[in-house]
Parts: structure tokens; sequence; C-alpha cells
């Protein structure tokens, strides 16, 4: 008997604000979330733009017993507590974080957790102030001195801060789920592989319901400097509007940092079904290629030029063949669309060799101009929107700024009802991974 | 649809006793320690001055065109040389050339760790960007000496997922490509689910595996702050003691170990050499703390009962020469206080009256913890055991621990082809902060 993935619950933290529907109202309202940064002095990047979550704190959706560990948390940690909370409680789903000896809706050791992760930047007023302890006679830093004092500066469990398997650990811990669990780190495509990898461990039979997603911030001073010499951001000293700036698939867009989590739950369907839970959609297909070249091998990090990404183009099509479709049954594209316009040629080239002369008819649905770049955290938003979309009948509202090609359905537009049986969500990775889902209506 | 077997038909590593397979197997039979000062920068001052380190280790002895590979970090190169034994092992060279193989249909999974910190830039940035007076970070300063002094290459090469770019980059390698970091489960972790991509057919090939070092210096300092590592300063060679009651942490290691896994079936039509059988994966989560291991060793249990499960094997029962049915455990054996105590508990958990009759070692003891590649280097340590009948020892284990009680084969390595030889071994992996996963593999037997 094949067992089937549904999606049964949304969970965001974006820079939209706090919980799923913010997310969601936001786009349905054409509005933009990315402005000035205000968490710190960003004036010294040629980009001073982001996407932030504003007055966001894990201490306010942990329970209470919890709280103390916050101060080990990450950004990226908290983004992913939010968020697996807030998609727990729209799938109507009761775990340990409700209180020790609660009857929970699963046996924990059938909960999976799933939480694909970034490189978490450490956090520099802790690194910098232990630093300053350590300079040597010449003013710069003394590995004798760290190794004799300096380092005792830092938390004990200062490692623990930063670990990206700890996205996971922590809803694993707070939400008491003892089935298989998995961090993936392949950048942007972390979130898509993680629920990928999450179906598959349901189908299965290790598990029957999981948390899946990712989350990362790119909010900091690290993240931002590693992410405009990726290439990622460039230089937009004369606008502070973010989505004037960040205009997928435009030759002359810039590129937008920010900081998300987005997590789902996945449920086996007849176990979904039998306790009355509300589907979203269900996974249908699931498929990952890599783009086949040396990261960055020729300098430009994105592969020689005019190649297209034959990664994502098997990603696409496997992920089409795995749910038995064809290109011509999908009525709308979740892309990557990052506004980078490297990466976005490369996937345009991409959805073209898949879709044909049809992509021009297929509305793409695109998040970044509203939440900007959150790497990890996207795939996550985008499944969920997806699957909210399929459920709603709706394609939310696009924001656009201008100089897409004709040829792709990304310009603004005002939201419109549509009946979504299949959406395929699907994008890559600066490092060569790539992954697509494909979504369809349950029932 | 039944699921397909799936064969192991290549492996490579580097690790801190050498790179050749034979060779350093020989060494772990031998009891040989690669534990001894860090050279890589001066850690002379440091609490914890030593480690295993992969010394002498060049690119370019492993692999063709190495010098497109110049800006790539220790655990990049590690991978790349490690996948290129494995790739020529499993004779992948010529099958591909001859047209038997192909490579866009071959994907990766590796627990690749980060790269290596651009320290002096990194350092300098952060201490260009120190206010000492307000003690807080000037942001404008800050940026201002990273925009100046760090590099793209540098820093991208941090990246986590970048070492499974390279290693899919050079082999040409165009199917499902993932790197996970379940910290020091990561490569056991990932080998598990490349074999599960292949069992369901959504690939026929999978390098597998993983790359790290954390030699350097906040790698080390993170572990220091822990306490989750020896200090035994005067005796470095004696520092890794797994199971032993004076032992007080683990001893930091580096390097990689990339498998090639395959669906037998697809292995048998080109003619490969079947080097074992991967049986069962097991992966579980503590969901316990994030600082301790659950007391009774809750979730390493499930892990081994559900790789046990897959594999058919019942560990409480013998198998029908009247041994265990499984013949050798490779621990996850780190050498801290709580880790081998729980381990401990947790075989004996599954395993029951047989638990004592299990070969069970640790071959950190010899080499260090590889972290994020230690479980794939071990799991090629078990298809050693299996090919040759021989069970490496736990070194350093001079005075026993009344907690630690079972078989750790010590200090000398055992011939088991008296009785019976190896047919099935069991590796361990749990990673900080609670996530475990186990593997089965046996010898191939048609």
């Amino acid at each position: 008997m094949h067992r089937r993935v549904v999606i049964t619950g949304l969970g965001a933290v974006s820079p939209m604000g706090v919980g799923f529907e913010a997310l969601w109202g936001g786009l349905l309202q054409g509005r933009s979330a990315l402005g000035p940064i205000t968490r710190f002095d960003a004036t010294g990047f040629p980009c001073r733009v982001g996407g932030e979550v504003a007055g966001y704190s894990a201490k306010d959706h942990v329970p209470k017993h919890y709280r103390k560990a916050v101060k080990v948390m990450a950004r990226d940690i908290e983004l992913a507590v939010g968020a697996a909370k807030f998609a727990a409680e729209d799938a109507g789903l009761i775990t340990r974080e409700r209180g020790e000896g609660v009857e929970t809706t699963y046996p924990a050791d059938r909960t999976g957790c799933h939480i694909g992760a970034g490189l978490i930047a450490t956090e520099t007023e802790e690194l910098s102030a232990a630093l300053a302890t350590s300079r040597g006679e010449d003013g710069r830093w003394s590995a004798a001195r760290w190794g004799e004092t300096g380092m005792g500066n830092l938390q004990p469990l200062w490692l623990l801060k930063y670990l990206p398997n700890m996205l996971a650990c922590h809803v694993t811990i707070i939400h008491g789920a003892e089935g298989p669990s998995n961090t993936i780190t392949c950048g942007d495509a972390s979130g898509l592989l993680s629920i990928g990898e999450s179906c598959r461990v349901i189908e299965r039979g290790d598990a029957d319901v999981s948390f899946a997603g990712g989350a990362e911030s790119k909010m900091n001073l690290m993240g931002m400097i590693r992410t405009y010499l990726a290439g990622r951001t460039g230089s937009s000293p004369e606008s502070l509007d973010g989505s004037k700036i960040l205009r997928p698939y435009a030759p002359d867009s810039c590129g937008v940092a920010s900081e998300a989590g987005g997590l789902v739950i996945l449920e086996e369907e007849a176990a979904a079904r039998a306790r009355g839970a509300k589907v979203y959609a269900h996974v249908a297909g699931f498929g990952a290629g890599h783009s086949g070249w040396p990261p960055y091998d020729d300098g430009s990090g994105r592969g020689p030029a005019g190649v297209v990404n034959e990664g994502l183009v098997l990603a696409m099509a496997r992920a089409l063949r795995d749910a038995g479709v064809g290109s011509g049954e999908i009525d709308a594209v979740v892309p990557g669309a990052l506004g980078t316009p490297a990466e976005d040629t490369l996937e345009a080239g991409a959805l073209r060799r898949v879709f044909g002369e049809r992509l021009r008819d297929i509305p793409l649905i695109t998040l970044a101009p509203n939440i900007g770049q959150c790497w990890a955290g996207s795939g996550g938003l985008a499944v969920g929107v997806g699957a909210r979309a399929i459920l709603e009948g709706v394609l939310p509202a696009r924001v656009h700024a201008g100089g897409c090609p004709n040829d792709l359905a990304a310009g603004a537009c005002a939201p419109q009802p549509r009946r979504l049986r299949t959406v395929m969500v699907c994008g890559g990775s600066l490092g060569g991974q790539n992954a697509a889902l494909v979504l369809r209506a349950a029932g | 649809m039944p699921a397909h077997r799936v064969a192991i038909t290549g492996m490579g590593w580097v690790t801190p006793l050498g790179t050749d397979v034979e060779s350093v197997w020989g060494d772990l039979v031998a009891g040989k320690n690669a534990v001894g000062p860090v050279t890589r920068f001066d850690a002379s001052r440091f609490p914890t001055n030593f480690a295993a380190e992969v010394k002498g280790f060049d690119l370019a002895d492993h692999l063709e065109g190495a010098g497109r590979f110049a800006p790539c970090g220790e655990s990049t190169r590690y991978a790349l040389a490690a996948a290129s034994h494995a790739w020529r092992r499993a004779g992948l060279d010529r099958a591909v050339a001859e047209g038997r193989a192909d490579p866009t249909e071959m994907g990766v999974y590796l627990g690749a760790g980060e790269g290596t910190l651009d320290y002096d830039n990194f350092f300098a940035t952060n201490l260009a960007g120190w206010n000492a007076a307000e003690r807080k970070v000037d942001g404008r300063a800050w940026v201002g000496h990273g925009l100046a002094h760090l590099t793209r290459v540098r820093e991208v090469e941090q990246e986590p997922n970048v070492t499974v770019g390279y290693v899919a980059g050079a082999f040409g390698c165009r199917g499902p490509s993932f790197n996970c970091m379940t910290a020091c489960a990561a490569s056991t972790q990932a080998i598990g689910e490349a074999f599960e991509i292949i069992r369901r057919g959504d690939a026929p090939l999978m390098f597998a595996g993983g790359s790290h070092t954390m030699i350097h210096v906040l790698g080390m300092t993170g572990f220091i702050r822990l306490t989750a590592m020896s200090q035994r300063r005067g005796s470095p060679q004696n520092a890794a003691r797994p199971f032993d009651q004076t032992r007080d942490g683990f001893v930091m290691g580096e390097g990689a170990g990339v498998l090639v896994l395959e669906r037998l079936d697809h292995a048998l039509a080109r003619g490969a050499e079947v080097l074992a059988e991967i049986a069962g994966y097991g992966a579980s989560a503590d969901a316990f703390r994030i600082t301790d291991i659950e007391p009774n060793g809750r979730g390493a249990q499930a892990a081994m009962t559900q790789a046990l499960r897959q594999a058919g094997l019942s560990p409480r029962e013998p198998g029908p020469d009247g041994r265990p049915v499984v013949h050798y455990i490779s621990a996850h054996g780190t050498g801290t206080k709580e880790n081998d105590k729980i381990e401990t508990l947790a075989v004996k958990g599954v395993f029951g009256p047989l638990a004592p009759k299990v070969p069970f070692s640790s071959v950190k003891s010899m080499m260090g913890h590889l972290i994020q590649a230690a479980g794939a280097v071990e799991l090629i340590t078990c298809v050693q055991a299996i090919r040759t009948g021989w069970a490496p020892p736990t070194i350093n284990l001079a005075t026993p621990d009344p907690e630690c009680d079972l078989d750790y084969v010590p200090n000398q390595a055992r011939d088991l082809n008296p009785h019976g030889g190896v047919e099935v071994c069991l590796s361990n992996s749990f990673g900080f902060g609670g996530q475990n996963n186990t593997l089965v593999v046996r010898k191939f037997r048609g």
C-alpha cells in the first residue's frame, strides 16, 4: 500500500510578520516588507536594504520552562522554533510543547523533523569582545592570549548557538519529536530538499508526521557581507525601497538579503484524514538534481556563460515523473525568482526548457520582492504559499517594479481567483543543488 | 514495487593515519595512534593543544587536474581525494568511459562540514570593528575593514554546500545532491539517506560520505568551552581512551570518507566488485536536551533497533552459528564520560544478554574524532572488518570502567576468522544535540 503525504499545517516567521497569516495577508495585498536595515549599522554596505522580522523573539513562543534556552539560540534557531510552533498549531497537532504528559496527536517516535539551515553567522558583539581581550603586543590577535584567557570570555555553550543542527534539535526537544531528524544545508535549496526528504521518510513508513522546511537569517554583519561578496546582493545606494530594486528576472535587478523561518507539517494522508485534519495539498512529486559544475569554478560562481542549469531542469523533470504528471498540467510555479540577475537567467532558462511555449501563460508566484532572499528559510515558505494558494484557489498579488522578460508571467498584478490543481515549487542554490516539488489539490 | 538492494562498490578515505584504504586498515589493526601536537596553528597555550591531524596531504596525489581546486579549504580537498579513490575503486573511470555507467544519473549525499574561516582577515575585521571605549561593534568600521580584506572565494568557500558542489562537479554528477550537518552523525546519516534514495529507485549510483576539519581556532575553542575534549596535555597519545575509566573527553581528528553506493543489479550488470551490502539504516532524535544525551540511550536504541529491523535481524536471538547476529559494532565511542556509558547501556538494551558477546570497538582511540566525517570512515572500517574477518581494537583501554563492561576489543585487534569471520557489522553515530544514526552492513552473498 503506497503511503501518500499531505500538508496539514503552515508556519512562518517572515519579514511580513509573525505567523503564516501575516505572510499570506501581505502577499494578497501586494505588500513588500523590504526596507532600510535597522537592527545594526548597515550604512557601510553598498546596499543597506534588507528584510527584517520586526518585534520577534522566540521567548514569546516557547513553553515557559524553555525560555532560558533562548539564550543559546542564534537568530536562525529562533526563527525555526517560532515557525514550528505556528505550523503545529495550524495543523491542530498536540505535541509535548503543551506540557509533559499531555496526550499527543502522534507518538513521539512517529514524529520526524527535517529543518534545513545555513552557515549560522557568529554574533559579532560576543566574538569581537572576546577577541579584543586577546591582542598581543603588536595589537593583533594573539593565539597564546586567546588560549590562556581570551576564549574564556565566550559563554561555555557558545558553539551550540551556531551548530546548524540546533534548529532541528531545539524543535525536537520542544515538541518531543523522537523520529528521524536531519539538517540539510544546501543554501536556498535546503528547505525544498528537507521537505522532499521528509516526504520520503513518511512514505517509507519511518514516521507518520513531521516538521519540515528551514530557517536562516542574513540580517547580521557577517551574513550581509557574505551575501554581498557572493554576488547575491549588489549596490543600490539610491533607493531604500527594496521592492523597487529587487525585480525577479530583470537584468538590472539587485538582490536583497533577509531572514525567515518557514515550516510545514507533513502527514501520512490516511492518518491525517482519520483525525479530520485540514488538508492543504498532497505532495505528489519530488525531484533533485545537481548543476554539474564545480561552484564558483569560473570565478563568477554561476557556471560557464550561456549554460542552462541542467540540474534544475533534471530536478523538475524528476519531480514531474515522480508525480506522474506532465508539464502541461502545471497551473502555477513558485520558483526561486531571487532577483539576482545571473541566477535568475539560469532559472529562466530551465523554466523555458521544461515548459516551452506554455511558460508565458503559467503564473509565477514570486516571493522575493515581498520578503527578500532568506536562503534556507525560503523553501518552507514557498511550499506553504503554494499549498495555501491551492486550498484557497487564489493567486496572490505580484510585486514587480519592471523589467521582466515578456515570456515570464512574473510582472506586477493584483490577486486573482484561480482554480489551481497542480503547482510546482522549485529552486536552486549557489552550491549547485536544485530541487522541485509538485503539489496537488487534495482529494 | 520491491525495494532495490544497495551495494558498496567503492570507497576511499583521507585520515590522520593516511589515505590508502589497505595501509590505514593495517595501521588500525596494529593499534597505531595518530594523535600529536596541533601544527596547523599555534595551539600551544590552548587547554587542549593536540589533535589527530592529516599529515603531508596533497590533492594532486589523488586527483587529476587538482590545480583548479586550489582555492578550496581542507575539508573540500579531503572529500575530493576520498571521492576520487572511491570512484576508481568502483571502476567508474572505465565504466563511464565505456558507457556502462552514466554520471548524470549519479547523485551525491555528503555530511561535509563548513569550510575553514579566513582567520587572519576575519579576526582583523572583528578587531577593527570593535569600539573598545563603548564596548560595542562599530558597524561602519567593521564593514569597511571587511569589504577591504575579506574575499569572495574565501567567504563562499565556507558555505556548507560547497564541498558537495565540487565533488558533483569534478565527476559530472547530476543526480540528486544533498549535504547534511547533523554534527557527529552527519556522514552516517548521509550514507543512510543515499541508501534510501537508491532503494527507492531515485538514482542508481550515489557518492555518499562526509568530510570535515575542526582543527582550527574556533573549532577547537568551541569544544574546549563545552569541556568535551580531552585535556591530557602531558600524553596526547594516550588522550583518546574510549571506555576507559580515566577518559576525559574526545580528541579532535579530521579527514573524509566517501563511498560509492550502487543499485545491486546495476553493479552486477556492469561487473563491479561488490565490497559489501548495506542492509539497514536507522535514524532517531533524543529530543532530550541540547547538552546531554538521554540517560537511557533511548534515541541510540531506537536508531539501532530500526536499522536491525530493516536488515531483518533479531538482536536478542543468537544466529544459526550460535553467535550474536551482529559480529562487530563500530562504536560512536567518543571517549567522553557520558557517551561511552550511555552507548554501552544502549547496546545492552538492544542486544540484551548477548551484548557482551559482540566485539564493540572505537577506532576514535587511534584516529581521533573526525566529527562529520567520522561515520563514513567508520563504515569503511566495517567493510574492511567484513573483508578481512578482523575487528580493530580500542587502544588506550587500561583501566576498566565498571559502567563500561562490554567487549571493546581492548588494545589488541582480534582475528574473528576462527569463529566464522565477520558477516554483519553495525556502525553507530550520534550527533551533539541528539540526532542518532545507525547503519547495518553485511557481506555480499549473491
